[in-house]
């Protein structure tokens, strides 16, 4: 992967900027142009702005992943993860810090700062987000308890790994 | 729109072959199919060639003039069109293909599906064919296809209680079913304790839950269905070509255990043929790996959601059972040239339907269904094939 390809999403790598749109309140990871909620699309257009995640999340599925993704190859056996946010976006990545064994279906995570991956020994170091264990947030689900920045009105969702963010 | 029917078929052996380009593979299926059909290549007014990656694996785009002309086809100057959606390519090249003979824009079309993997490591093919997911949101973070549904299958375990068994006996079952196929990739059978030992690629999917890379190409000819009795006295009736698409992410469905577009492009293709899911006697369905093939026997609604494991597990899908699964072997045994495999699937059950799939022969169908997807469903492409005599 180019340098430039990996810099342009810095934002939302290495800080979880997500948009939310100012219509239906939805919130997005990555950032969307158009909101796929809203009924008529175009009212959409240009109302969705930066808002970001909190990072903390719990497992909606994993898995020990052994044959590596390129440039993985030194962490295997790794454990790849799907998290759905407490703001309601699900997210891929990895969760550290746990033996493999002790991962489950809801565990409590939040997105901590890592090295992804290097292209080789001279090439470029990727950085960015996975998820450590986090037993300390109580895991309230979207619109009740939220931090100061989230709006209450989010809309209401699907039950549990069934969202579309 | 009028009706379209399969007139002919041809496809080559699938597997590890070395010794044959891409160009010779495409080409030999091509005119198996244009025999089988006993048209002449006077006659055709487009070809739409299904190809994944032809550009990552072996150096060449533009791929469709390349067959078209060492087809010997292109002194006639007709239009060749490479069509690309990942594993999928092969399916919605049939669609293509379809929509041009049922608008009449063409009447007599060749459709082809070719893939050549074995020409890159194994290391560079998951990378190449890992794009067929989202790059940028899942394949940087550590995603590979293997591993993403890996996540479903866990998820489908959690949820409706399937066993590791069910689905490690789909790659018993298919490799059953491939020992019979002689185009087949792998034609050995395997047991349910060689699955569930199997190396762990990722858990809970085992090296023998993934289906092979293989090189391939499979070819069909379409024609109107007034005209297919010059040609052929079981012309086999597109009954219904429908595509749908989802989100790229697995993260970004609606549900990780039921893939939207197969249940969307199902809906459809039942709708149009005015048929439903009991009327279907065969199903090749994408077993890229064996939880795919359990998630889109439900999802094109032959078992309810989350029951498809027991329900495997009692053989109601074995073939010659209630609904006879990949009689091919599907992606698992026959092999997984991506974009050859959507055109292969059409090409099994046009066999299943005149009777001419010898030793796999199921007997009495009259209504097949096939479903290519790629990814890990971001498009669905789900055909009915009838025969109508």
């Amino acid at each position: 992967m180019t340098i430039a390809r990996f810099w342009r999403e810095t934002p939302q790598r290495y800080n979880l900027g997500g948009a939310k749109c100012t219509v239906c309140q939805t919130v997005y990871f990555p950032p969307r142009s158009v909101c796929p909620s809203c009924a008529q699309h175009r009212q959409s257009i240009g109302k969705l702005e930066p808002f970001h995640l909190s990072g903390e999340g719990e497992v909606v599925t994993f898995s020990v992943v052994h044959d590596a993704a390129e440039g993985f190859e030194m962490q295997v056996p790794y454990v790849l993860a799907i998290v759905r946010t407490r703001e309601g976006p699900q997210l891929t990545g990895q969760v550290v810090d746990v033996d493999p064994k002790e991962v489950k279906i809801g565990l409590k995570v939040r997105a901590t700062f890592r090295k992804l991956r290097e292209e080789g020994k001279a090439g470029v170091i990727h950085y960015g987000y996975k998820f450590a264990p986090a037993e300390d947030w109580d895991g309230r689900p979207p619109g009740r308890g939220m931090p100061a920045h989230v709006p209450s009105e989010l809309p209401t969702r699907p039950a549990e790994g069934s969202a579309r963010a | 729109m009028r009706d379209v029917a399969i007139l002919g078929v041809g496809m080559t052996k699938f597997g590890e072959l070395w010794d044959r380009s891409f160009r010779e593979i495409g080409i030999e299926a091509g005119f198996q199919a244009l025999v089988d059909a006993k048209l002449s290549s006077g006659d055709l007014g487009a070809l739409y060639l299904g190809n994944m990656a032809s550009g990552s694996l072996i150096a060449q785009e533009h791929i469709a003039p390349l067959i078209l002309d060492y087809s010997g086809l292109g002194p006639h100057h007709i239009a060749a069109v490479r069509v690309e959606g990942g594993g999928a390519s092969g399916a919605l090249a049939l669609h293509e293909g379809w929509l041009a003979v049922a608008s009449g824009a063409h009447d007599f079309v060749v459709v082809g599906g070719a893939e050549k993997l074995t020409d890159v490591p194994d290391v560079e093919a998951s990378r190449i064919t890992g794009g067929t997911a989202d790059h940028e949101w899942e394949a940087v973070f550590g995603a590979t296809l293997p591993g993403l549904w890996a996540m479903i299958a866990r998820r489908h375990m959690h949820d409706f209680g399937t066993t590791r068994e069910a689905f490690a006996q789909v790659a018993v079952q298919m490799h059953e079913n491939g020992s019979k196929n002689p185009n087949a990739h792998y034609r050995n059978k395997i047991t349910l304790e060689a699955v569930t030992g199997a190396t762990p690629v990722a858990e809970p999917l085992g090296m023998l839950d993934c289906a092979p890379f293989s090189d391939g190409a499979a070819a069909v000819v379409l024609g109107p269905m007034e005209r297919a009795r010059k040609f052929t006295d079981t012309p086999i009736r597109l009954a219904a070509s429908q595509v749908a698409c989802d989100a790229m992410a697995l993260h970004h469905r609606r549900e990780i255990t039921t893939v939207d577009s197969t249940v969307v492009a199902a809906k459809r293709a039942f709708a149009q043929a005015r048929r439903a899911p009991a009327d279907v006697q065969l199903v090749e369905v994408n077993d890229a790996y064996t939880i795919a093939g359990l998630v889109a026997l439900e999802d094109l609604g032959f078992v309810e959601k989350g029951k498809s494991g027991p329900a495997f597990l009692n053989g109601e899908f074995a073939r010659g059972a209630r609904l006879s699964m990949n009689t091919s072997g599907g992606l698992k045994s026959q092999g997984q040239p991506f974009g050859a495999v959507g055109v292969a699937q059409a090409v099994e059950i046009v066999r299943q339907l005149r009777g001419e799939a010898k030793e796999r022969q199921v007997s009495g169908a009259t209504l097949g269904l096939a479903h290519n997807l790629g990814g890990t469903g971001g498009t669905s492409v789900v055909h009915l094939l009838e025969r109508t005599n």
